[in-house]
């Protein structure tokens, strides 16, 4: 292939360009044209087609994007908001902590091993990337399912990609899900979360800010891998024909990673760069021109200079490789050569590519001859805006006009019967088949991980300060009413931190939605964030960052909204946090907060394959009443062990805490069928010395929380209302699920 | 006392092993692989992790870093040499101890709570324990099958040469259910579980790993 020039394309203006195997639509080549003033170069086309597409540009979720900023509460905890690679918050003590949750959706249904490896290094690089050393990831995943044939195929790469790779990087994984529905078959959902902590000093930006500073490419170097993965990829819906995109996804090394990690945290202790960005989707097109326009406006890059894996790779093919762990920083002239040293310390292969310059042109030149000149906000910044139209669905009137109609347990050995099925259905059986896949122990700091409602990790050893994150979606309830479920979805988080006994300071997401050409989707789309942008509002916690995944559907069938959120909360003394369930006879169990009938989108209406109802209604005043009474309860004591109900209700929650340390209970419910089965929002089991009775009296009716005394501790079984479930037949039930099906 | 922990590329845990030394009473000193020289340390230890990446085989690379040689030596004269899950695999790479480390039965990465009951008190670092000690500590790896010919294990068997055994179902398809291992003079010792992530209840399954490091510190004393 000849090489096209800017000399060219201006004197050859009529060329015909394949814009739109690249996914750019014709307005979109249109305004190229008319930004540049000619036709873009090749390598200019096929910038500005990774940086416009949906997964970079944000060009259908912008407009609505915008409220989680005009919504924002004011507070002094967000040190750096949405914009850079990942928000970061003050957490006390001159810590600072940050935290982003990504997808990897479509790559992972391709390949799912290297989709499911590359994930977790992207979104841990972004981490890195603030100056922040990772310290734990977090993986939601969502599947097929379970016994589907395809599950079988994906679910087992997945793992093994989430595992291989953090494992390798020395992160530990302390949380996450795995959520099973028909929708996810061929769209499975790979979100990965990754938590960094730094000093308040230490934080780094985006910026390519001081003329004359060098442009600095270190890490893998650059091959073929992942070529358009950004546009062809993740902004197009599968179809049934069509080429083998295989090659499209990124394969990963993550011993490359690890040692790029810790050779860029020696780099930043002794403060060696200006800014710095990695390289992930859309690679050197992403790298450059972000940091750019995010600096003094003006680059120069001689992409000649950029070391290969494949020495046959074009101009445009370098700029739009996905080639995983390379960084790119901004270094003064001054401190280059104790930045090369570092890297050769660590046998990073480290480049000198370019230099920042004054003015608004981002000019790379191929062998002296100049093959992109533009202004480099356009590329990273001024990408197209969609209004895409958005209209409610039909089916939320519909399924709304449903009753549920499931069978409710009322002699002991339907009770019985009920609460096996629920501890062995795929999504509420026990998961350690999959988390035992995963370091949890790593950098000796994890204090919580799963099965537990939030990880959690200790950041000072000296103080035991520390941090918890959750994540949570229910996606039946945001099909049934998207604005309410990304409300409940944060809520669920926020509570799934307090359990423990921290207090939720900042808010992540990861909205995972079908195509945003359809209305409907788009409908479910804007409700979901400005359900969450309310909620945010409500509860005083700022959104620091997030991401959106589009085009997760299969011809016309969409999968479930399903935005999951995380939640980021503060621990003063992790030695006093409240563990999620008791290991002695004797305490007394209480129910915090009311059951309602609610049924509409728990896990027992869906085990009968019933989707409608009405999904209730998030009363954010009384979780953010419920969140103080759980902190109180811990830092005065009152509580032995705090579990949040979520899907499957009080007999899931009672499952997870007989069986965590093998302590049996006896429970007593009033209508007991519906108080197993419900899924109110908004309620805690709680395990208390009675000697701390009259304490939790005093704090639940300050904070007006319902409190209804249940059962007390001991024995080996769970009986309840006369049904007595031995552990062990209970324990046979929730393990077997999943070896069963994978193992 | 000074116990040195090495960094390999590719190391992981070695600021917990380090973490582990202090909270004995020792002091830990970083050693780096590209660094020929042991700083003065009265024992090694070779932490878990990935180092290369576990390229070509598991610890087949490291065994070739610069530090090793006079980490090899010094182990021949008797120093306390402890390799952890990776640092076991290197150990078994520059035979020091017989055997290899191969996949795991189930084929994938097994990270869980660990029983072990020890077998060998007479070590450098197993001397705090007593005989048939039952401990919980982690097992994290996906190379942990220890493999062996017949005459090896009868000669490791014989000589009471396996320090710990897995307690219960075999984790990894380990020959006898071996952990760990020792060399000939006692100074050696190879284990695959974790117990630097053991050392406090806080942040592991139990504090009953603290006793392989208390352990080397009391045989340095003596």
């Amino acid at each position: 292939m000849s090489l096209d020039t800017v000399a060219i394309a201006k004197a050859n203006p009529e060329t015909t360009q394949p814009f739109a195997e690249l996914g750019l639509k014709p307005d979109e080549y249109a305004s190229i044209k008319e930004i540049l003033g000619r036709r873009p170069t090749s390598s200019e086309l096929a910038m500005y087609s990774v940086m416009w597409s949906e997964h970079c540009s944000y060009k259908s979720s912008k407009v609505h994007l915008k409220q989680f900023g005009e919504k924002a509460v004011k507070t002094n905890a967000l040190l750096v908001g949405i914009g850079e690679n990942a928000g970061v918050v003050d957490v006390g003590q001159g810590y600072a902590v940050t935290f982003k949750i990504e997808s990897h959706n479509h790559p992972s249904f391709i390949e799912p091993y290297q989709g499911a490896a590359t994930g977790v290094g992207g979104i841990v690089r972004d981490i890195l990337t603030m100056g922040a050393r990772p310290i734990a990831v977090m993986d939601p995943l969502r599947f097929g399912p379970a016994d589907a044939a395809d599950t079988r195929r994906v679910l087992p790469g997945i793992i093994a990609g989430v595992g291989g790779y953090g494992n390798c990087l020395g992160l530990p994984n302390i949380g996450g899900e795995v959520v099973f529905d028909e929708t996810y078959l061929g769209n499975p959902l790979v979100n990965a979360l990754c938590i960094g902590v730094m000093k308040h000093s230490d934080i780094k930006l985006a910026k390519a800010a001081g003329a004359g500073n060098l442009v600095v490419l270190y890490g893998a170097k650059t091959g073929g891998d992942g070529i358009g993965g950004v546009s062809v990829l993740a902004s197009e819906t599968f179809e049934s024909k069509g080429p083998a995109k295989r090659p499209a996804v990124q394969v990963g090394d993550p011993f490359v990673e690890k040692v790029l990690i810790e050779c860029s945290l020696e780099i930043f202790a002794e403060d060696l760069v200006v800014g710095i960005q990695d390289l992930g989707g859309a690679g050197l097109s992403c790298a450059t021109s972000e940091l750019a326009s995010g600096g003094s406006g003006g680059m120069k890059v001689q992409l000649d200079k950029v070391p290969l894996r494949d020495p046959s790779l074009s101009p445009e093919e370098i700029l739009m490789s996905e080639s995983q762990e390379r960084m790119c920083a901004i270094v003064e002239p001054s401190k280059i050569a104790r930045f090369l040293e570092i890297c050769e310390k660590w046998d990073v292969t480290v480049t000198v590519i370019g230099e920042v310059t004054d003015g608004n042109h981002l000019e790379i030149t191929w062998n002296g001859e100049l093959i992109v000149d533009v202004p480099p906000r356009t590329v990273a910044h001024d990408g197209p805006v969609y209004q895409r139209p958005f209209a409610k669905p039909a089916y939320i009137d519909q399924v709304a006009q449903e009753v549920i109609n499931v069978p409710i347990p009322t002699t002991p050995d339907e009770i019985k019967s009920t609460v096996l099925k629920l501890a062995a259905t795929p999504n509420l059986a026990d998961k350690s088949w999959v988390t035992d896949q995963y370091d949890r122990y790593v950098q000796g700091n994890s204090i919580q991980s799963q099965p537990d409602d939030s990880g959690m990790v200790r950041i000072d050893e000296k103080t035991h300060l520390g941090v918890a994150v959750a994540t949570d979606a229910n996606a039946n309830w945001s099909y049934l009413n998207p604005y309410e479920g990304a409300k409940l979805a944060l809520a669920e988080a926020a509570r799934n931190i307090a359990t423990a006994g921290a207090k939720p300071l900042a808010v992540t997401n990861c909205l995972n939605f079908g195509s945003p050409e359809d209305p409907g989707v788009m409908w479910q789309f804007a409700e979901s964030v400005r359900g969450l942008a309310d909620g945010c509002l409500e509860m005083g916690l700022p959104v620091t960052g997030g991401n959106v995944s589009f085009y997760n559907q299969t011809g016309a069938v969409a999968i479930l909204p399903t935005p999951v959120i995380g939640v980021l909360g503060v621990i003063d003394d992790v030695r006093t946090r409240t563990p999620m369930s008791f290991d002695r006879a004797g305490l007394d169990l209480y129910l915090l907060g009311e059951t309602a009938n609610d049924l509409a989108g728990s896990e027992w209406a869906y085990m009968h394959k019933q989707r409608g109802g009405v999904a209730p209604i998030a009363d954010l005043q009384r979780e953010m009443r419920l969140i103080d009474l759980l902190v109180a309860g811990r830092t005065k004591k009152i509580f032995t062990a705090a579990h949040d109900l979520s899907q499957g209700g009080l007999a899931a929650t009672l499952t997870e805490m007989v069986l965590r340390y093998n302590t049996g209970a006896t429970i007593q419910l009033e209508n007991v069928g519906l108080s197993l089965l419900s899924e109110t929002p908004g309620r805690v089991v709680v395990a208390i010395d009675p000697a701390q009775a009259a304490a939790l009296s005093q704090e639940a009716a300050a904070q007006r929380i319902v409190l209804t005394k249940i059962g007390i501790t001991g024995g080996d079984a769970l009986v309840i209302n006369g049904a007595s479930i031995g552990l062990n037949e209970l324990r046979r039930a929730h393990t077997e699920t999943f070896p069963k099906l994978f193992g | 006392m000074k116990i040195g922990v090495v960094t390999f590329p590719g190391t992981l845990d070695d600021r917990d092993a380090a973490r582990a030394v202090r909270h004995a009473g020792g002091e830990a000193v970083s050693l780096w692989h590209n660094d020929a020289e042991l700083h003065g340390v009265d024992a090694v230890i070779l932490p878990g992790g990935f180092s290369y990446g576990d390229y070509l085989r598991c610890g087949a690379i490291s065994r070739f870093s610069p530090v090793m040689e006079p980490i090899i030596d010094a182990a021949n004269g008797g120093m306390p040499l402890l390799g952890i899950c990776n640092g076991f695999q290197v150990l078994a790479e520059a035979h020091l101890i017989p055997g290899a480390l191969t996949r795991n039965h189930e084929l994938h990465f097994l990270c869980r709570d660990q029983k072990l009951t020890i077998e060998n008190t007479n070590t450098a670092w197993t001397s705090s324990f007593t005989q048939g000690q039952e401990i919980l500590i982690p097992l994290k790896n996906g190379e942990g099958a220890y493999m062996c010919d017949d005459e090896t294990l009868a000669m490791l068997e014989d000589e009471g040469r396996i320090i710990a055994r897995y307690v219960g179902e075999n984790p990894n398809g380990s020959r006898n259910l071996i952990a760990g291992i020792t060399n000939e003079r006692g100074n050696v010792v190879g284990l695959m579980p974790h117990p630097e992530h053991a050392i406090d209840s806080l942040t592991g399954p139990s504090a009953d790993g603290l006793a392989f490091f208390t352990s080397v510190l009391k045989a340095m004393v003596k």
